[in-house]
C-alpha cells in the first residue's frame, strides 16, 4: 500500500529548454591549479564540459589560453560567460560561437583496421578529407584530420563500417579571422 | 597588561639567544619606512606585509607548521594576536571584525586541521562578500604530497571557496602575494583570500618589498564606475515610474559609509520606499518614514507586498537570492528592473533585469543623483502620494504584531525590549542561525551601516558568539549583543573562553525555546509535525555554564523580570551569557509560504493551517 502521505519531497523538476553549443576561449595566467580552477567552476555550478584544450601560449606573459565547448540555455552561456570572467586568474574571454568571425578547428587521429576492398575505400575517404596517413601496417592506418569539430565527426561516422578501431580528439581549438588579436 | 614583565623578561631572554643562534635573529622586524629591498625570512616577510597593509589585529591558532610566524609575531607590539579556542572561532571573529570596521579580517591558522576547521568561516564570507585574508602553514615543500603529518590539500579545498588562493612554492614570490591578496580580498566584491605557505618557505630569505613595490601577477581590476549610458536610462526609467522601490543589499554596506550616505539623499530625491535584504540592513535608517523594513521570506507585509506591485525596482548591490525572491515566476511581475551590482555575474544570473549596471554602489549612487540633477528629473508627485498610500494600508496590517502572555516570555518581546534598552547606546548586534535570527532582523532596527553582522548566504549556526567577539575586539567601548538561539550558541560555545581571555564584555542574548527552532517550525508547518531530531535533550545550565567559563550568567523566565535583567545585563562590563526563557512553540511570522509569491505572505494570525497552503512543488523548493 502506497504511503497516504510522502514525508518528504526534494528532488527538482529540470524544465526542458533549448541548450546550444558554445565555445569560449579564456586567456588565463599560467599558476598552477588554474586549470583546476576553471573545471572546478564548471562542476561546482552544474554546467558541461563537452570539450576542454589547454597549453601555455606565452612564456612571458606567463598566460595559457583554454578553449571550453561548452552547453547551455542562452541564459546559462551568459552566465558561464559572467563566471569565466570573474575569476581573478582570467584575463580574458571571448565567445568564439557568437562571434561571426570565429574559427574552429580540431585534430584528430583515427586508427582504421580492414583488408580488401574496405581498405581501399577507407584511404578513398580519407583522401576526400584531406586525412593524412601518418602509420600504416598491412592491416590498419592512421589518419591525421585536421577541420571543425562536425568534419571529424563525419569523417569518423565514415570510417566505422570500414573497421575505425581508434578515435583520439585534441578538442576544438579556436582564432578569430582578422588582423585583432584576443 | 599585567604579563608586561614577562614579555620585557622574554624580550632579554630572545637578545641574549640571539648571539647564540641565527634563528631567533628575526624578531627585530624594521618599520615600515625602512628600505625596500631588506633581505628577511619568509615568516618576517608575513608580519612586516600585514603592518604594512595597516593590519592591526590577527585572529589565530598556532600549530607546527606556522610556527615560524608565531615566532615572528613573538614580542611585536603593532600587532594585536587574538587567540581563538577553534579556527572557525578565527574566521567569524574576523568576519565581525570586518564588518563592523570596513577593514579586511586577518586569520592565521595551521596546516591540516587548523585550515580545514577554518573552511566554514572561509565559505560565510566568500557568501557574505566579507574581505578575509587567511593565512595557514603547510607541511614543508619537499613533503607536500606525500601525506605528512598535519598535510592537507588547502589549496583544493579552499579554491572553489575564496575569491583567490595561493599556495607559496617560492619565498620570492611571497611579498608580492601577500599584497595581491589583500588588494583582492577587498577590492571589487570583497571576498576571502587563502594564503597557504609551506614550512621551510617562512624560513627562507628573500628580499622584502612594500604594497607600491610590488608587481601584481593577475591583472584584476574591478569595474567601480558604472557606464554612463546606463545610468541616464535607469534614472528616466526610475522619473517615470508611478511605483518605484528601492531594493538594496550588503554590496551598500561593503561600499562604506558614504554609499548609505548616497543611499539616503536618492531616496531623498525620488520620495521612493526601501526596503532591504537581510544582509543590507542599516544602511537606510529604520527610523525613516521611507523604510518598509526588510524583504523576503520573513521580511515586512508592507515591503513585500510593495515589492510585488511596483513597476520600477531599483536593485542596489542585492543579488535576487531565493530566500528574497519568493517564486520567481510572479516575482515583481509588472516592473522594469534596475540592477546595480559590482560583481557583473550577478547581474541577470536569478531575474533578468533592463537595466543592468555594473560598478560599486557609491560611485553607481553618486552618478545616479548627479544624473538625476542634470537632467531636471522629477518624480510624478500624485502617483507617488497614491502609492504611498497604498503603502499605508499594507503597513496598517501592523505584520508583526504578537499576542504578549502573562507568564512566559514571547521571544519577540525579548528582542523588543532589548532594542529598546539598546537603542540609544553605541551598539553592534551579532546573531546566530534561526528563527531568533529572523525576529532579530525585524525587531530590532538599525540607523546606521556595519552595525548588524549575521550569517545570511551560507546560514553559519554558530556564526554570532566568535562574530561578537570580533567586533567587540574593533569596537572595545561599544555594547556588543549577540542575539543567539539555544541551539546555535553551542556550537561555537568554546569562544566565551576568548572573550574572557581578552576581557570582552560581549552579550550572548540567548532566546532559549529548548528546539532548532527553525528546524521545528518547518517540520511543522512542512512535515506533518513531525518532529525528527530537533529538540534539545539536554540542554546545559548557561548560567552555570558562564560561571564556568568566568563569565557572568543571568537568566530570565517571567516577562515581568525581563526588562531589570536585560538592563543588569547591559550595565555588567563582564561577558554575560543572558538565558532568556522564551515560548516554546512559537513561530517566525510572517512569511511568505515556499514556493508563493511576494503578495502571497500569512499573517500570524492566518498561520493556522500553513500545510495545505504549501504545495508540493512548494515543498520541493524550501
Amino acid at each position: 500500500m502506497p504511503d497516504p502521505q510522502p514525508a518528504s519531497v526534494y528532488d527538482l523538476d529540470h524544465k526542458a529548454e533549448v541548450e546550444n553549443l558554445a565555445t569560449f576561449a579564456v586567456l588565463v595566467d599560467n599558476e598552477p591549479g588554474v586549470l583546476h580552477r576553471l573545471v572546478g567552476l564548471f562542476a561546482a555550478r552544474g554546467y558541461n564540459i563537452e570539450s576542454l584544450t589547454v597549453a601555455e601560449t606565452d612564456r612571458n606573459a606567463h598566460t595559457s589560453r583554454v578553449t571550453i565547448v561548452t552547453r547551455g540555455t542562452p541564459h546559462v552561456l551568459g552566465q558561464i560567460e559572467a563566471q569565466l570572467e570573474k575569476m581573478v586568474s582570467t584575463r580574458h574571454v571571448q565567445d568564439v560561437t557568437r562571434d561571426p568571425n570565429g574559427l574552429e578547428r580540431e585534430l584528430a587521429l583515427v586508427k582504421v583496421k580492414s583488408l580488401g576492398a574496405e581498405r581501399v575505400e577507407a584511404l578513398r575517404v580519407a583522401d576526400i578529407f584531406r586525412a593524412r596517413v601518418i602509420d600504416t601496417t598491412h592491416e590498419s592506418f592512421v589518419f591525421e584530420i585536421t577541420g571543425a569539430p562536425n568534419k571529424i565527426d563525419k569523417f569518423a561516422e565514415l570510417m566505422r563500417p570500414l573497421g575505425l578501431v581508434e578515435l583520439s580528439r585534441t578538442g576544438v581549438l579556436s582564432i578569430t579571422r582578422g588582423a585583432d588579436a584576443l | 597588561m599585567h604579563q608586561a614583565p614577562q614579555r620585557a623578561f622574554f624580550i632579554a631572554l630572545k637578545a641574549s639567544l640571539k648571539k647564540a643562534t641565527a634563528m631567533t635573529a628575526h624578531q627585530t622586524i624594521t618599520a615600515p619606512e625602512a628600505a625596500d629591498t631588506e633581505m628577511m625570512s619568509g615568516a618576517e616577510i608575513v608580519v612586516r606585509s600585514l603592518l604594512d597593509q595597516g593590519v592591526e589585529v590577527l585572529f589565530g591558532y598556532p600549530g607546527g607548521a606556522v610556527l615560524p610566524i608565531y615566532d615572528a609575531l613573538f614580542a611585536e607590539p603593532r600587532l594585536r594576536h587574538i587567540l581563538v579556542r577553534h579556527e572557525q572561532g578565527a574566521t567569524h571573529a574576523a568576519e565581525g571584525y570586518a564588518r563592523s570596521t570596513g577593514k579586511p579580517g586577518v586569520v592565521l591558522v595551521t596546516s591540516g586541521p587548523g585550515a580545514t576547521n577554518a573552511v566554514t568561516g572561509i565559505v560565510d564570507a566568500l557568501m557574505d562578500s566579507i574581505p578575509l585574508v587567511v593565512i595557514t602553514g603547510q607541511v614543508a615543500t619537499h613533503l607536500i604530497g606525500t601525506d605528512a603529518f598535519q598535510e592537507c590539500d588547502t589549496i583544493g579545498i579552499t579554491r572553489s571557496i575564496t575569491k583567490h588562493n595561493y599556495l607559496v612554492k617560492n619565498v620570492d614570490d611571497l611579498p608580492r602575494i601577500m599584497h595581491e591578496a589583500f588588494h583582492i580580498a577587498t577590492s571589487g566584491r570583497p571576498g576571502p583570500v587563502v594564503i597557504d605557505i609551506p614550512k621551510d618557505v617562512q624560513f627562507g630569505k628573500a628580499a622584502y618589498q612594500g604594497p607600491q613595490a610590488v608587481t601584481h601577477a593577475h591583472d584584476y581590476r574591478p569595474q567601480v564606475k558604472g557606464d554612463a549610458g546606463r545610468i541616464a536610462e535607469a534614472v528616466t526609467l526610475i522619473a517615470q515610474s508611478r511605483r518605484p522601490i528601492l531594493y538594496t543589499g550588503g554590496g551598500v554596506i561593503n561600499a562604506g559609509p558614504r554609499a548609505s550616505a548616497l543611499l539616503r539623499e536618492f531616496a531623498e530625491l525620488t520620495g521612493a520606499p526601501v526596503t532591504s535584504t537581510l544582509m543590507g540592513l542599516g544602511a537606510f535608517p529604520a527610523a525613516d518614514p521611507k523604510w518598509l523594513g526588510m524583504l523576503g521570506m520573513h521580511g515586512s507585509y508592507e515591503a513585500n507586498h510593495a515589492m510585488h506591485d511596483c513597476d520600477v525596482m531599483v536593485a542596489l548591490g542585492a543579488r535576487f537570492d531565493d530566500r528574497v525572491t519568493g517564486r520567481l515566476d510572479a516575482f515583481a511581475p509588472t516592473s522594469r528592473k534596475i540592477h546595480v551590482d559590482i560583481d557583473a555575474s550577478s547581474i541577470g544570473k536569478n531575474v533578468r533585469c533592463d537595466v543592468g549596471i555594473v560598478g560599486d554602489a557609491a560611485s553607481v549612487l553618486e552618478d545616479m543623483i548627479a544624473a538625476w540633477k542634470a537632467m531636471r528629473l522629477s518624480v510624478d508627485k500624485t502617483a507617488l502620494a497614491e502609492w504611498w498610500k497604498q503603502i499605508e494600508v499594507w503597513r496598517a496590517r501592523d505584520c508583526f504584531a504578537y499576542t504578549p502572555d502573562s507568564k512566559l516570555i514571547k521571544p519577540q518581546q525579548a528582542v523588543e525590549r532589548l532594542y529598546h534598552h539598546a537603542k540609544d547606546k553605541d551598539v553592534y548586534i551579532t546573531t546566530e542561525v534561526g528563527q531568533h535570527q529572523m525576529w532579530a532582523a525585524q525587531y530590532f532596527r538599525f540607523e546606521d551601516p556595519n552595525r548588524w553582522m549575521t550569517s545570511g548566504g551560507l546560514g553559519t549556526m554558530g556564526y554570532g558568539l566568535p562574530a561578537a567577539v570580533g567586533v567587540q575586539i574593533a569596537h572595545p567601548d561599544s555594547l556588543v549583543i549577540d542575539i543567539a538561539g539555544d541551539a546555535s550558541v553551542q556550537m561555537t560555545m568554546q569562544e566565551m573562553a576568548t572573550a574572557i581571555q581578552y576581557d570582552l564584555p560581549i552579550k550572548i542574548f540567548i532566546l532559549n525555546n529548548e528546539w532548532m527552532g527553525m528546524v521545528r517550525q518547518w517540520q511543522q508547518l512542512l512535515h506533518g509535525e513531525r518532529y525528527s531530531h530537533s529538540y534539545s535533550e539536554s540542554l546545559p545550565d548557561f548560567v552555570k555554564m558562564a560561571e564556568a567559563f568566568g563569565a557572568v550568567g543571568l537568566r530570565a523566565e517571567h516577562p515581568g523580570e525581563l526588562d531589570d535583567k536585560i538592563a543588569e545585563m547591559i550595565s555588567v562590563r563582564r561577558p554575560v551569557l543572558f538565558d532568556c526563557r522564551v515560548t516554546k512553540e512559537e513561530n517566525c511570522f510572517p512569511m511568505i509560504p515556499s514556493g508563493k509569491a511576494h503578495n502571497e505572505m500569512i499573517l500570524a494570525q492566518e498561520a493556522r493551517d500553513l500545510g495545505s497552503i504549501i504545495d508540493d512543488a512548494g515543498k520541493r523548493l524550501v
